[in-house]
């Protein structure tokens, strides 16, 4: 069978458990890249399950994706990383095992900026090499790179430089001397979390999509975990509020509170208690250590994972149809002002 | 009334936003302080977000860029790109003030918010540029955040992350980068300016009870003292509007 045969058949039945779409197409030292935003709408339950079946070697291609990063780094699911922030905000100024991996190298990362990761899945979205920016121009993101010269040589699935600085081929058309090439970047795999999808792979995103969009085109295989799974034919009432098409996805995997502990706008808010205990744990290995045992290793998929949260506390978290998130108080969490 | 330093600097920033325009802001006191702006001087001032959201209405103050209290009331949610081409756009590009914050700065205003130590075995790594880089290389105006401190204020950064003047007097023409115009460094004891070139940097003003000597102190570079004034404290509306309408829960102060 040819790869992304899945996407040839509208009729295809692509809906399948997140577990399987997981066994199908995340193979370790597979690159992938992942949807979402720090505390919104990262695929948390795609990201526990590859933590559950131990995925390892993972080349892991984010802007700035906090929670999901932090949580596959720590289970040692990544080996080599580029991005542009490791944060979660108010939650994790820094995130904790992020940051432990690259003290302690064992991770290797290199680092770009949230426009250049952006335009990168663009440019594999769109089949060219690369997309010009003025962005880094005279900073060390242009200047150092985080992987080798002989390690880019080594790996067909790294461009040979990590960008390029070159003057501007049209003289100085639009007031500009030199612009950054910035390589495209073709995951094996992308996993976002939609609100929305139907069977076929028609999927609907509700407030900001950050990159997601470009992420999933970019990539051979896209798999999308919705909140819900709606009935075929309800998108397509819609079209014009739909960011994807049957055609760019090869699995649907519907999983309720599919982004918890992060956000899904109008859904559900971030749980702020869930994210700030993980950071406490995180910070201590011991605590770390117990962490997974109860909250990943001692479930078995995302329903089990939710039966310990609670069904009182994940109420808390649901979205006021106005505002698109909790009315409820957020605890107060610990961290850096600014 | 009295005040937090946190209070001070978000009052100090909000005053340095005009009404009409675009600020760019990430969460913490820089959003704080443009909100504030929108409240007291500036209504007609925008607020928008590297997540894509542009003027969003803020009844609840977010934690993170990405929180859905950014989508929430706005003029257009959106993606990515949408925030970045807001920078650069002939509409909109020169308009627009960044508010920043980092770990390090240097005397031509670049910024580090990536690792302290070497790039490849770091001693600490910080959250790495995110949007940081994309604002200083494009926008006009900047206020940056910094805590007052000696080993923040260095001569030499360990790593460029975002660039300021780079390394001097029409260094941002030779690297290829658009002109900046001013650059605001606002701390937790005064307000130091870098002109256009960045061959003036001078302290502009010093809060109650901390000294241009004390200033100097704790800056890692020679600034010009000469110039300094007492700075205009926080005023008890600014506070009220402040804590009341900006954020009642006291998340940021």
């Amino acid at each position: 069978m040819p790869q992304g045969w899945y996407c040839m058949y509208s009729k295809t039945e692509k809906v399948m458990s997140i577990e399987e779409a997981v066994d199908r197409f995340v193979k370790d030292g597979c690159h992938i890249s992942i949807g979402g935003f720090t505390i919104n709408r990262n695929p948390m339950a795609a990201v526990y399950t590859m933590i559950r079946k131990r995925i390892r070697g993972l080349h892991l291609y984010v802007h700035s994706n906090g929670t999901a990063v932090d949580e596959l780094i720590g289970a040692d699911c990544v080996s080599k990383l580029e991005l542009a922030y490791g944060g979660n905000g108010r939650l994790a100024p820094t995130c904790i095992r992020l940051r432990k991996a690259i003290e302690s190298r064992k991770i290797i990362c290199e680092d770009y900026t949230n426009y250049q990761m952006a335009l990168r899945f663009l440019a594999g979205a769109m089949g060219v090499p690369f997309l010009p920016t003025r962005s880094s121009l005279g900073s060390d993101i242009a200047d150092v790179w985080g992987f080798s010269a002989h390690m880019r040589a080594c790996n067909d699935m790294v461009p040979d430089k990590k960008l390029v600085i070159m003057e501007n081929p049209f003289g100085n058309w639009c007031d500009t001397k030199k612009i950054v090439l910035v390589p495209a970047i073709c995951p094996d795999v992308t996993i976002i979390h939609v609100q929305k999808a139907d069977s076929q792979g028609t999927c609907r995103i509700l407030g900001n999509t950050f990159a997601d969009v470009e992420q999933a085109k970019a990539a051979r295989q896209v798999i999308v975990t919705c909140d819900e799974l709606v009935p075929d034919g309800e998108l397509r009432k819609d079209p014009d509020r739909n960011q994807l098409s049957l055609i760019d996805v090869s699995a649907v995997c519907p999983v309720a509170f599919g982004a918890y502990p992060t956000a899904s706008y109008r859904l559900y808010d971030y749980d702020a208690q869930y994210l700030s205990e993980y950071a406490k744990s995180a910070e201590d290995d011991d605590r770390f250590r117990a962490y997974h045992n109860k909250f990943i290793f001692g479930v078995e998929n995302h329903e089990q994972f939710l039966a310990l949260i609670g069904s009182q506390r994940l109420a808390s978290l649901k979205a006021d149809p106005r505002k698109g998130y909790s009315l409820e108080g957020r605890i107060r969490s610990q961290g850096d002002a600014t | 009334m009295k005040f937090t330093s946190n209070e001070q600097m978000t009052v100090m920033a909000a005053r340095e936003i005009k009404n009409g325009d675009i600020v760019f802001c990430g969460t913490g006191i820089s959003m704080v302080a443009a909100m504030a702006a929108k409240h007291i001087h500036a209504p007609e001032s925008i607020i928008f977000f590297e997540t894509g959201s542009i003027d969003s209405s803020l009844e609840d103050i977010p934690l993170a860029v990405s929180d859905p209290r950014v989508m929430s009331g706005g003029s257009s949610n959106g993606t990515l790109f949408d925030a970045f081409s807001t920078m650069q756009n002939r509409k909109t590009g020169d308009r627009v003030i960044g508010i920043l914050g980092a770990a390090q700065i240097d005397r031509f205003a670049n910024l580090n918010t990536t690792v302290i130590g070497n790039y490849h075995s770091p001693r600490v790594r910080l959250a790495g540029s995110g949007g940081s880089c994309d604002v200083a290389s494009f926008v006009p105006r900047l206020l940056v955040f910094m805590k007052h401190e000696k080993r923040r204020f260095v001569s030499k950064l360990d790593y460029l992350t975002s660039p300021g003047y780079i390394d001097g007097p029409q260094g941002r023409q030779r690297a290829g980068l658009p002109e900046r115009t001013a650059t605001t460094v606002i701390t937790n004891m005064g307000i130091i300016r870098f002109n256009q070139s960045s061959t003036d940097i001078y302290l502009d003003c010093c809060y109650s009870g901390i000294t241009p000597e004390q200033i100097l102190e704790n800056t890692g570079f020679e600034i010009d003292i000469s110039r300094v004034v007492p700075a205009t404290p926080p005023t008890n509306n600014e506070l009220e509007i402040l804590r009341k309408k900006c954020d009642p829960e006291g998340y940021f102060s």
